[in-house]
């Protein structure tokens, strides 16, 4: 359904273009579940934005291509775009306080979903916005149409743009870090709702996150960036139980759970590379445990490790490969 | 709301004490004898003994101080010394000109500054951009009574379209009260157009980078209804703070307008009293504009109120 | 992002961390359009001020009933008056008048918006009081106030610097209060505090430096409207006394010949004009470098 293929984004900066997401392929079908993980600034989000092509046009290029059922969305003339954007692709994003608009009603944001690619009235896309809010389980659902987004706590505001996300049946929900700045408890009821959507919609759903478990548990696949580019594409299991980028590795070590001595939480040393100051060799060659001279000189390639799963780190894909 | 409205007014009221102490304070700061002046040259010692005792000039300045306060409360505002007639009636009769030309020029400010603004802001970084911002620069940078002057040998002098000077109640005759005032209100306005039309553009880019704004590009909204519906009503939430700003400085500039176009307003009177060294008169009228701004302020601040669904609901 | 790409040589290069700062900052200002414009039209005019006995007669009120009315010309270059002064002369000479009281003015009021705005954030029983005053006189507009207080002090340059300081005045201390309120909260002056620093030493050394971005951006545009506003009273009448010229005196005496000897007040308009527009400019610059989120002008 989805193929990205060697999509690479700049931003423009004082000093010219900066390379944010680097030549990224991969392919999702209809009704699967992928998961994009990353320390901030790897790319995972840029990368989601661009699906739907969300950067400020004026200081981002992008090139590569974005083939969804067979057009390409970077190719694709903005009012063809316009089209898709809710109604084939919808997006959450990260932050629910800051998403909706302060001055309309809820029930007016998400209504207004259904007005554009539905052609409701005023009134039947209301009714329906009661539906979608009964639907992402937000109680009083016919009272709550009519609130402005402060009225409601950060959960529920993040219910709300699920509900406006669902509201055409997408075939692709994009979600963008959903959970992040929500309590914990809250984050579960989130990811059980989202869960409990796709299946009911049988849609397509990408999950950003920087919790590796978080995803791991979610998606059937898993993507690691690291510094803009893909680092590993496996399967969940694979990735949750042998990782094999060293990356992977400490993203997964990171996790804090309970049978690990909470009081050595683990943290991968150093910090990612600014953008426009990225070693010549391997992106975490200079915090990686494993890092031989080699990785410091050339830029290593994405390579199949074993069916379904690629990673970009020579060390591990000589030791794993058969002496030929 | 109507408990909002009660505290604005509660809140406005100290305020407008310390107004009145001000300008009781800023006619004691005068060098000299206020009496000597206020009797002229020409007036011998016991004349000038009579104005001060009139005036209560004799006493304490505490008791004078309450003096004032006691005579504002009962809407006394002194008594003119050149007009002979009290001040309150004074700008009372002058009110309407001030009004008709402050009010005429917010009417042409406002639309044309948040036009301009959201046109710069919509297009930033092309040339309409820098076209629009240049001549809001040009707007805030130019004196008026310059461009007044200028502005009289062209259009009333020259091309003689309109009337250079003087106004026509509206009573009498409403398209030649308009005439009247259209050439003094278009430059009075032209400074305040610019501030606002910088002001929205950078309010309008603030807003286009907000979260929501994505968040309705991704249901698919089009670019000219994220404008219109999404942006827009948020960036006028922040031009309707600034517009009771905008109104006290359009009172405020008329002062020098009303000299220009001759035109009998409170600028006019506030500035032959100046002259005349009337200063009953200034610290009157100083006083009512005062008041008349705080006024202004709170009506600004419940119409924010009204349209701001999050000061609405508290 | 964009702090990311700030060239990581200045930041390597063996200096001091305030020298280093303050070089990246002459840097983007001077990579700044608009500061760069306003700066280079200001330098000029206030170069020409400064040299004004070289450039022009060097008599401002000399008369020479015999030039009554000359139109531009090269012996005049911008025309001469009713009294047959030299406008060109009296133009530069208005400059020096008229940016002295610009920039005397704005700093005075920059001075007393700090002193006032970091006594209310630090002395917080005296800010009700103090921010009851500055609402009371922030009602009015600036340029009334400046009428009413030159009103009373008499026209002369002194005091309107004073009245248009004090007009500024709330509005500098609205400023600098807000970032000291921002400020005081902070870590280090807790700890300033604890080692037992005196009040006026972490207000001075600590606090006010943080607060000096925002009040040099509302400054700069200060300035400029001091410039303007003096230049209003000046053509009420209540400015600087003539025969002193001022860029505002030079207009309102031309003004009744506007007609038949436009160029009298012409040129005097034009210089305000650029002065503000240069200043207007470079406090653009600044406020995009220094303070990009400080909304708007003073």
């Amino acid at each position: 359904m989805l193929q990205v293929e060697n999509l690479s984004v700049d931003f423009r900066v004082d000093s010219g273009w900066i390379r944010s997401v680097d030549e990224v392929s991969f392919a999702l079908d209809a009704q699967s579940t992928l998961g994009i993980v990353g320390e901030s600034g790897s790319g995972k989000s840029v990368t989601a934005l661009s699906i739907l092509r969300l950067h400020a046009r004026r200081n981002t290029r992008m090139t590569g291509r974005i083939v969804f059922d067979g057009e390409d969305l970077l190719a694709m003339p903005e009012r063809r775009l316009h089209e898709m954007r809710g109604r084939d692709i919808a997006m959450i994003f990260q932050d629910p306080m800051h998403s909706l608009n302060p001055v309309l009603t809820i029930g007016d944001q998400i209504g207004e979903t259904l007005r554009i690619h539905q052609g409701l009235n005023r009134a039947a896309a209301e009714k329906a916005a009661a539906g979608l809010l009964d639907m992402v389980r937000i109680p009083d659902a016919k009272r709550r149409v009519t609130d402005f987004p402060h009225q409601l706590s950060g959960g529920m505001r993040q219910r709300v743009m699920i509900a406006m996300a669902i509201a055409c049946r997408p075939r692709l929900l994009i979600a963008d870090e959903p959970t992040t700045a929500l309590d914990v408890t809250v984050q579960a009821q989130i990811l059980d709702l989202l869960r409990d959507l796709r299946e009911e919609i049988g849609m397509a759903v990408i999950l950003i996150s920087h919790d590796l478990g978080l995803v791991a548990e979610f998606a059937e696949r898993v993507l690691v960036m690291y510094a803009g580019e893909l680092v590993e594409d496996a399967p969940a299991r694979n990735i949750f139980e042998a990782p094999a980028h060293p990356y992977s590795e400490g993203l997964l070590k990171a996790i804090p759970s309970a049978d690990v001595d909470m009081h050595r939480l683990y943290a991968i040393p150093g910090r990612i590379p600014d953008p426009g100051d990225r070693p010549p060799g391997c992106n975490f060659a200079p915090r990686c445990a494993l890092a031989q001279p080699a990785c410091s000189a050339t830029p290593p390639a994405l390579d199949t490790l074993a069916p379904g799963h690629r990673i970009r780190c020579p060390v591990r894909l000589a030791a794993r490969e058969p002496a030929a | 709301m109507p408990r909002l409205i009660a505290f604005r007014i509660a809140q406005a009221i100290p305020v407008m004490f310390v107004v009145a102490v001000l300008t009781f304070l800023l006619m004691h700061m005068l060098p000299g004898d206020p009496a000597t002046l206020i009797a002229g040259d020409m007036a011998d010692q016991d004349a000038i003994a009579q104005v001060r005792r009139d005036l209560g000039l004799d006493r304490p300045v505490l008791a004078q101080l309450w003096l004032w306060i006691t005579n504002l409360a009962q809407g006394d505002f002194g008594k003119s010394l050149m007009l002979n007639q009290p001040v309150a009636e004074a700008v009372w009769e002058r009110l309407p000109v001030t009004l008709s030309l402050a009010l005429v020029a917010f009417v042409i400010t406002i639309p044309v500054g948040i036009v301009l603004g959201v046109v710069a802001a919509v297009w930033r970084d092309t040339w309409v951009d820098s076209a629009v911002m240049f001549l809001a620069l040009i707007g805030v940078s130019v004196p008026n009574f310059w461009i007044a002057i200028l502005s009289v040998i062209l259009f009333s002098v020259t091309l003689g379209w309109l009337p250079s000077s003087g106004y026509v109640p509206m009573g009498t005759d409403f398209w030649r009260w308009l005439a009247s005032l259209i050439q003094p209100a278009t430059v009075l306005a032209l400074f305040q157009i610019g501030y606002l039309a910088r002001m929205t553009r950078s309010a309008m880019l603030d807003v286009l980078d907000q979260d929501y704004i994505r968040t309705a590009r991704a249901k698919g909204v089009s670019p000219r209804k994220t404008i219109l519906k999404h942006a827009f009503r948020n960036t006028l939430m922040q031009v309707v703070t600034v517009s009771g700003y905008i109104l006290s400085l359009l009172i405020g500039g008329s002062v020098v307008i009303e000299q220009i176009f001759a035109m009998p307003g409170i600028g006019r009177l506030l500035v032959q009293a100046i002259m005349a060294r009337d200063y009953p008169v200034v610290q009157g009228t100083m006083l009512m504009l005062g008041f008349a701004f705080v006024f202004i302020n709170i009506v600004i601040d419940l119409i924010y109120a009204y349209v701001d669904p999050r000061v609405r609901y508290d | 992002m964009t702090d990311a790409t700030v060239p990581p040589a200045a930041a390597r290069a063996p200096l001091s961390p305030g020298a280093a700062r303050r070089r990246i900052l002459m840097r983007r200002l001077w990579r700044h359009r608009s500061f760069r414009l306003g700066a280079v039209i200001l330098l000029v005019i206030v170069l020409m001020a400064l040299a004004a006995p070289l450039l022009s007669n060097g008599e401002p009120t000399k008369m020479n009933l015999r030039a009554r009315f000359a139109p531009p010309s090269a012996d005049f270059i911008f025309g001469a008056d009713n009294f047959g002064r030299d406008i060109f002369t009296r133009v530069l000479y208005g400059a020096r008048i008229s940016l002295w009281i610009g920039f005397a003015s704005a700093m005075l009021a920059a001075a007393g918006g700090a002193l006032v705005g970091l006594a209310s954030a630090w002395y917080r029983r005296l800010d009700g009081v103090i921010m009851r005053i500055m609402d009371a006189l922030l009602a009015f507009p600036a340029i009334l106030l400046a009428i009413g207080i030159n009103a009373a002090l008499g026209p002369q340059v002194s005091s309107v610097i004073i009245a248009l300081a004090a007009a500024y005045v709330p509005r500098m201390a609205r400023i600098v209060r807000a970032a000291a309120l921002v400020v005081r909260e902070l870590d280090y002056v807790d700890a300033a505090r604890v080692s037992g620093a005196s009040a006026g030493r972490i207000i001075f050394r600590h606090i006010l430096p943080n607060c000096l971005a925002p009040l040099i951006v509302s400054l700069t545009f200060v300035f400029a409207y001091a410039i303007l506003a003096e230049a209003a009273l000046s053509f009420l009448g209540i400015g600087p006394p003539p025969p002193q010229p001022s860029w505002g005196n030079i207009i309102a005496e031309g003004r009744d010949y506007s007609v038949e000897a436009w160029w009298i007040m012409l040129f005097p308009g034009l210089a305000i004009s650029l002065a503000a527009l240069g200043t207007n400019l470079l406090g653009d610059g600044l406020r995009d470098v220094l303070d990009p989120r400080l909304k708007i002008e003073a």
